[in-house]
């Protein structure tokens, strides 16, 4: 034991003290960095169906019953005219008046709501059922059950689509949002014709760009 | 009475704890989240309540940017273990008589966005630098004499029959231009689109509707 005393000298033990603060800003600037790089929340998608072109100039389009349908024209500056069933061609020297609405929950909401109350109101009541637990149904069938009652709806309105050419994408995004918020069962999107271009210009006060007036 | 002077510390604050709570967040970021891939044009998108997550693969993208330009991607993900984007350039070279050789064809398969320009730039397009690739983009033609998204349209479907159309539009983008793209896929058989949104959250209230 005495031996050992007098071995090596033993270097005095200093607690290594590190100064982190250039480390820190390292990593403030690298998080930083892969904030502004990276998109935390994937973008969503919403999916669309249109319906097939008739290749066969002959055939005819499938007929709808007139008193459900409810015709949505987005016009320019963000506004929307609707008028209800369709136009016959000997209105066409004399066109129903249009309605105009805008893209709000007051406007086109309400008046979808409205029209497509008992549907909307099964599909609320079932979900709620679900949530509370008073249907037993396995979550992936919820859809196709919600699907289902679409299906099997006979009031809730016909919307037919159409965007005059002065809308934009955003316009035609959010009617269809509509659509899927409000639960429209049948809803298409078509190409607007010449007497309902007419009709918006008219509403809108603009002054006939089409040629093809008749 | 003099005041006591307490001798003057410099304060020294231990930074470790907080080097690793930076390192964790960091750790975090860099595992949940991807690279957003450079597009050529910044697209604002608009809202739906839609939560349909956009998929990896198995997409072919058109970007159609405000002034009406059109962009094509055939997306990055699982496809190039597949080599689908090269396929889809040398079935189009061939088609418009370009010949594209190895090194462009590696080009274009790592190329990470859309490219929106004729198809006879982009050999020169490949080989430019990013500056001048800025000036190139010109959207790609889609008038009815050179219809050539229609042809990136049919090679990315023959290359790949899985593929699904995603759109991605700018808010303020004319739906006429946005219409002709939907035109040229419905001319293909294509029916189904995705529409690439945002989320937003609606709650109605059904009180309100009640009445």
């Amino acid at each position: 034991m005495q031996v050992e005393k007098g071995g090596k000298k033993r270097a005095k033990k200093i607690l290594p003290h590190m100064d982190m603060t250039p480390m820190v800003d390292l990593m403030m600037l690298l998080i930083t960095f892969f904030m502004l790089t990276t998109s935390l929340s994937k973008s969503k998608v919403m999916e669309m169906i249109l319906p097939e072109k008739l290749r066969d100039p002959n055939a005819e389009p499938p007929k709808i019953v007139a008193s459900r349908t409810l015709n949505i024209l987005l016009g320019p500056d963000n506004k929307i005219y609707w008028y209800t069933g369709g136009v016959s061609p000997d209105e066409y020297d004399n066109l129903p008046p249009v309605y105009e609405t805008d893209y709000s929950d007051q406007g086109i909401r309400a008046l979808l709501l409205e029209r497509n109350r008992a549907l909307f109101r099964k599909i609320n009541d079932f979900e709620q059922q679900v949530l509370e637990g008073k249907i037993r149904i396995p979550r992936d069938s919820v859809q196709s059950a919600i699907s289902q009652l679409k299906t099997d709806d006979d009031t809730g309105p016909i919307v037919l689509l159409k965007a005059y050419k002065k809308a934009n994408y955003g316009n035609f995004v959010d009617i269809l949002d509509e659509m899927n918020i409000c639960g429209i069962a049948r809803y298409t999107i078509m190409d607007i014709a010449w007497y309902e271009e007419q009709m918006v210009e008219r509403a809108a006060g603009i002054t006939s760009t089409t040629a093809s007036a008749n | 009475m003099p005041k006591i002077k307490l001798p003057t510390k410099s304060p020294k604050i231990d930074m470790t704890p907080m080097v690793d709570t930076f390192c964790v967040i960091l750790i975090f970021l860099l595992l949940t989240a991807q690279m957003r891939s450079p597009e050529p044009v910044s697209v604002e998108m608009p809202f739906s309540i839609s939560e349909t997550p956009i998929p990896d693969f198995n997409t072919m993208l058109f970007l159609i940017s405000q002034d009406g330009k059109v962009f094509f991607n055939v997306d990055n993900g699982d496809d190039t273990t597949y080599k689908f984007r090269r396929k889809i350039l040398e079935e189009m070279g061939t088609a418009y008589n370009i010949e594209f050789n190895k090194q462009e064809l590696d080009l274009f398969e790592k190329y990470p966005s859309s490219i929106g320009l004729p198809i006879q730039d982009l050999k020169r397009f490949l080989s430019a630098n990013a500056a001048e690739r800025k000036t190139m983009e010109t959207g790609i033609p889609l008038d009815s004499a050179d219809n050539q998204l229609a042809m990136w349209i049919l090679y990315a479907r023959q290359v790949n029959p899985n593929v699904r159309a995603t759109i991605q539009a700018d808010t303020n983008t004319e739906f006429p231009a946005v219409q002709r793209v939907l035109n040229i896929l419905q001319d293909r058989n294509v029916n189904r689109f995705n529409l690439v949104t945002s989320l937003e959250a609606v709650k109605i209230n059904l009180d309100e509707i009640q009445q």
